[in-house]
């Protein structure tokens, strides 16, 4: 049975995933998750989920048919919106 | 605790911790590999401490101690120095025999009245624990299995020989045994000679060096 350890390196930092490990049962794989992930005093705390526990989703991306960009984390494009909106702005002081 | 005390106790951590290390490398899979040869390399670092105080009392190093003497001169159970490589019921069944056995020997000598006794003895204490839980789990397992129970009796006198008289009773106690004649401190079996032979070999062939 497979098991994922996700170690915490200090008090208050996120839990991250430190590796998996093959265990037939709880106590061994805490067993396992102490001397692979703890016993050079490089863990605060260990979180041990079986494997099956963990819900992968695959290709989470949402299609936007519509331009929503203004949605994503990577924000907009100023550049381009930028340079046309000089444009703009020369056009009317010109005029 | 005079010298000779503290070399039964080192020669068990030193002959338990080079027996186990022997499934380095061959255990039934890797992360047990990992965990094994671990609990035999902190066995090993026992027997070092031991062996350090041992030294001071009889004004030598730790390493003399641990390998140049004759095999006759160890004081280790005969316990601790059967092979069973690649039996891995009888090794488990010794694992958990001995650290149920270790442990009341670490709790009497925590109460010692030589602080230095009562300090390391605390010190290997915190590292044992580790290795009771591995030994618990693994018997909590097995505890079905007959070759283990096989193994667990044919190895129980010798056990017994780990402790002291006046311990014994609490070992039967903690594995729910009755008691039996045990094997003694006083004898070897015949599987430590080779068993020096190889742990003394490269330490004898350049007598005197400094490594």
């Amino acid at each position: 049975m497979i098991w994922e350890i996700f170690r915490q390196e200090r008090e208050g930092l996120p839990f991250q995933h430190g590796g998996s490990l093959d265990a037939p049962n709880l106590a061994f794989a805490e067993a396992y998750a102490r001397e692979l992930y703890g016993r050079r005093d490089e863990s605060f705390a260990l979180w041990i989920v079986p494997r099956e526990a963990v819900d992968e989703v695959r290709d989470p991306y949402v299609a936007d048919v519509f331009d929503r960009d203004y949605r994503r984390v990577d924000g907009y494009s100023l550049k381009v919106k930028l340079k046309e909106a000089r444009e703009r702005a020369g056009t009317a002081g010109a005029g | 605790m005079s010298a000779q005390e503290l070399l039964a106790l080192a020669d068990d951590e030193l002959i338990l911790g080079w027996r186990n290390s022997e499934w380095t490398g061959i255990a039934p899979f890797l992360e047990e590999d990992v965990a094994f040869s671990s609990i035999a390399q902190t066995e090993i670092g026992h027997a070092r401490a031991w062996y350090e105080l041992a030294a001071k009392q009889l004004d030598t190093d730790a390493d003399s101690l641990a390998f140049d003497r004759q095999p006759g001169e160890y004081r280790c159970a005969p316990f601790v120095e059967l092979r069973f490589v690649p039996d891995w019921a009888q090794t488990i069944a010794r694992h958990w025999l001995y650290e149920s056995a270790d442990a009341i020997r670490i709790q009497a000598l925590m109460q010692s009245d030589d602080s230095q006794i009562a300090g390391l003895s605390e010190k290997i204490d915190r590292e044992e624990a580790y290795h009771r839980m591995h030994a618990d789990m693994w018997a909590d397992r097995l505890r079905e299995e007959a070759r283990f129970q096989q193994a667990v009796d044919e190895l129980w006198p010798y056990a017994l020989g780990v402790l002291e008289p006046d311990q014994r009773d609490r070992l039967c106690e903690a594995v729910s045994r009755d008691p039996v004649d045990a094997v003694e401190r006083s004898t070897h079996t015949g599987e430590l000679a080779p068993l020096w032979e190889e742990m003394t070999m490269v330490r004898r062939s350049v007598p005197g060096a400094s490594w």
